[in-house]
């Protein structure tokens, strides 16, 4: 039996991908880019840019242990494979990472064995069109932007490109992502080696 | 009754399959680099394998009501697998026999019938003309059959697995599989109604020949090298619990784990004999995936005993059933190679998930796909990927014009490791690379024999 290592800690077991998580997952993420909800504070708007140029900093200079940082405990990293993201439950996702799988493929990347990333890609990412919107939650906001991601790899430089959704949280003095979905235009389409984080 | 045509070499071209000396290329022990780069070679497979045995097509569940379509490739050719008014299953070409013209663009839908975009030719789902523009232009009867799609001569089923061929004496489709099918039926009748229904899909590049992903299908030597990453990661927290394909790391040979040839190309790899077979002994296997500790803990409270069953479902089958030349069952995926050029091929991890039937209720069936889900997500993103950045260095290497041999002679010549079995199978230890020697004489004898194939349209 797989048992539980240590209960409250979503490093070492998954305990809040349940049912109702995959339901709350699936309704904020649906119906949510709503202009009525659009946040025009030009400060905040500013603060979120900020929170995602960093992401995409951190995520360049491969500084992971600083990047996951940036998410919530119980946080969930989802790449739909269908252009309108089905439910999770019955749709095989391109990557569909809990907190404890995220820090499975940081820690694969640096086993010095991942041999699709041996050596590592080089990435620049431009992150724009930045929207924030009102979430269901006082103390959450969602957070739309358009990525496009040139990746060195293997004597070549490609373009993986989309737009992401992310749900932060309010933590404190500080906002923490939640969720982030990432939406390649080519998501439904064969990826040739998809081994860097998004 | 449906007319045949015969295909025959176009011409200007020389037939005949005399292309190279396919003895020297493919010998006991090692195949020439040029089985892999050459694209003359290339082209001569996209007729005589994909299209010259039976190949996968698709899974009956991705087009479950008539009218629904999908589009899919034999080979290099564009078709769209319909089930048409009548239920019968089909392989159209999807190509006007106007112009040439796709007629589809979609990947899937539902529609009666086709009209080409270009200049408006009409066809029913049966591959019928309809109708074209402005007929009193023709001096010719436009009903004339040869205007009606080209369609696979045969499509057959097996369980749901519907597979094509344009060749008339490939055996029927349940024959060809032999041995296999029996295999096939155990994956399937470990779930619910010994069915499955396809969900999606993991789906992969990759810049190299379509062999390499065959010749990795059945391969139990390389797995403790190209996916160390991948032990390694699972195993992080396992401790005296191994994970996943920890058996590959020691002396693999020495496991109850085998690979058996069948006949035709196909092999399997079995490696269900390394586990305790207990309910609950696949499950115990899996690595850490999202939510498990969770469903597992609501199945517990929920079913009790029988919990440990159904969370079996989730788990990954270790097997590996691989179907020549594009097809392979394993963990739960159903996984096809699309061939796109000499040195570049689709891999697609199709996922599956379980139907709520009488032994499965349908919230736990929900439970245990939503379980499934996840599960089936962690090799594709922890290991295949390992192995396409191999495939892909293959190819690089088989550059070097003069070093000319791959060698698969690993078993070759030790008495009593391979194993001659009286219903004609075959079977090794499981990091022999007796399955590639045995698929290669097939390939062999494909690229040899003389073709008997046609395409048919409707009369």
């Amino acid at each position: 039996m797989n048992a539980p290592l240590k209960g409250d800690d979503p490093s070492r077991s998954s305990y809040y991908v349940n049912d109702a998580f995959y339901r709350e997952l699936i309704a904020n993420f649906s119906n949510w880019q709503d202009d009525a909800r659009a946040v025009t504070d030009v400060a905040m708007r500013d603060e979120f840019r900020r929170l995602l140029e960093r992401e995409a900093r951190l995520l360049d200079q491969l500084l992971y242990d600083e990047w996951l940082k940036m998410y919530a405990a119980e946080c969930v990293y989802w790449v739909p494979s269908t252009p309108k993201a089905g439910d999770p439950r019955r749709e095989i996702s391109v990557m569909f990472d809990d907190r404890r799988r995220l820090e499975d493929r940081i820690y694969r990347l640096r086993t010095g064995f991942a041999w699709s990333q041996a050596p590592a890609s080089r990435t620049v990412r431009l992150i724009t069109n930045v929207e924030v919107f009102a979430a269901a939650r006082d103390d959450s906001r969602m957070l739309r932007s358009n990525f496009l991601i040139s990746e060195f790899w293997g004597n070549e430089t490609r373009v993986l490109t989309g737009w992401a959704g992310h749900r932060i949280l309010r933590d404190g003095a500080e906002w923490k992502i939640q969720a982030k979905q990432v939406n390649l235009i080519d998501c439904d389409q064969c990826i040739r080696n998809p081994s860097i984080i998004l | 009754m449906t007319a045949l045509e015969k295909i025959t070499p176009p011409h200007g071209r020389l037939g005949g399959t005399a292309l190279y000396d396919w003895d020297y290329l493919v010998q006991e022990d090692r195949a020439h680099r040029l089985i892999y780069t050459d694209p003359a070679i290339f082209e001569a497979e996209m007729t005589r394998i994909f299209g010259g045995t039976w190949t996968y097509l698709a899974h009956e569940s991705e087009i479950p009501n008539d009218n629904d379509f999908i589009t899919r490739r034999l080979g290099l050719r564009p078709l769209i697998i319909v089930r048409d008014g009548g239920g019968k299953i089909r392989a159209l070409y999807n190509r006007c026999t106007h112009r040439g013209t796709t007629l589809c663009r979609w990947d899937k839908g539902n529609a009666k019938s086709f009209q080409c975009p270009y200049h408006g030719w009409n066809f029913l789902n049966t591959g019928k003309l309809r109708g074209v523009p402005w007929p009193d232009g023709y001096a010719d009867d436009m009903r004339d059959p040869k205007y009606n799609l080209a369609q696979v001569p045969r499509v057959e089923s097996y369980r749901g697995f519907i597979f094509g061929t344009l060749s008339l004496d490939a055996l029927p489709l349940a024959e060809h599989l032999g041995p296999i099918a029996k295999i096939i039926d155990e994956w399937l009748d470990r779930n619910p109604g010994g069915k499955v229904v396809v969900c999606e899909a993991n789906r992969f590049l990759f810049k190299g020949n379509w062999k390499l992903a065959y010749d990795n299908s059945c391969d139990g030597y390389h797995v403790a090298y190209s996916h160390r990453s991948l032990l390694e990661t699972e195993n992080r927290f396992a401790g005296e619990n191994a994970k996943g394909m920890a058996y590959y790391r020691n002396s693999p040979d020495t496991q109850p784990m085998y690979m058996r040839y069948t006949g035709h190309g196909n092999h399997f790899k079995d490696k269900r004999p390394n586990l305790e077979k207990r309910p609950g002994g696949l499950w115990a296997l899996e690595g850490a995936h999202p939510g498990m500790e969770h469903y597992e803990a609501e199945f517990l409270r929920r079913y009790g005993e029988r919990a440990l069953l159904l969370l079996d479902l989730a788990g990954s089958e270790p097997v590996n059933i691989n179907v020549f030349p594009n097809f392979s069952l394993l963990g739960n995926h159903i996984q096809v190679f699309e061939p796109i050029s000499v040195g570049e091929t689709n891999a697609i991890w199709y996922g599956t998930m379980i139907v709520a039937d009488d032994s499965v209720p349908s919230d736990a069936a929900t439970d245990i796909n939503a379980l499934r889900m996840r599960t089936q997500e962690g090799f594709p993103n922890f290991g295949e990927v390992d192995d396409i950045a191999n495939f892909e260095q293959i190819q690089r290497g088989l550059m070097a014009v003069e070093d000319e041999w791959v060698y698969m002679h690993r078993g070759l010549g030790i008495p009593d490791r391979v194993k001659q079995n009286v219903d004609g199978t075959i079977t090794a230890p499981a990091t022999d690379e007796a399955f590639m020697r045995e698929h290669f004489k097939e390939w062999k004898r494909l690229m040899k024999s003389p073709q008997n194939l046609a395409i048919t349209r409707e009369p």
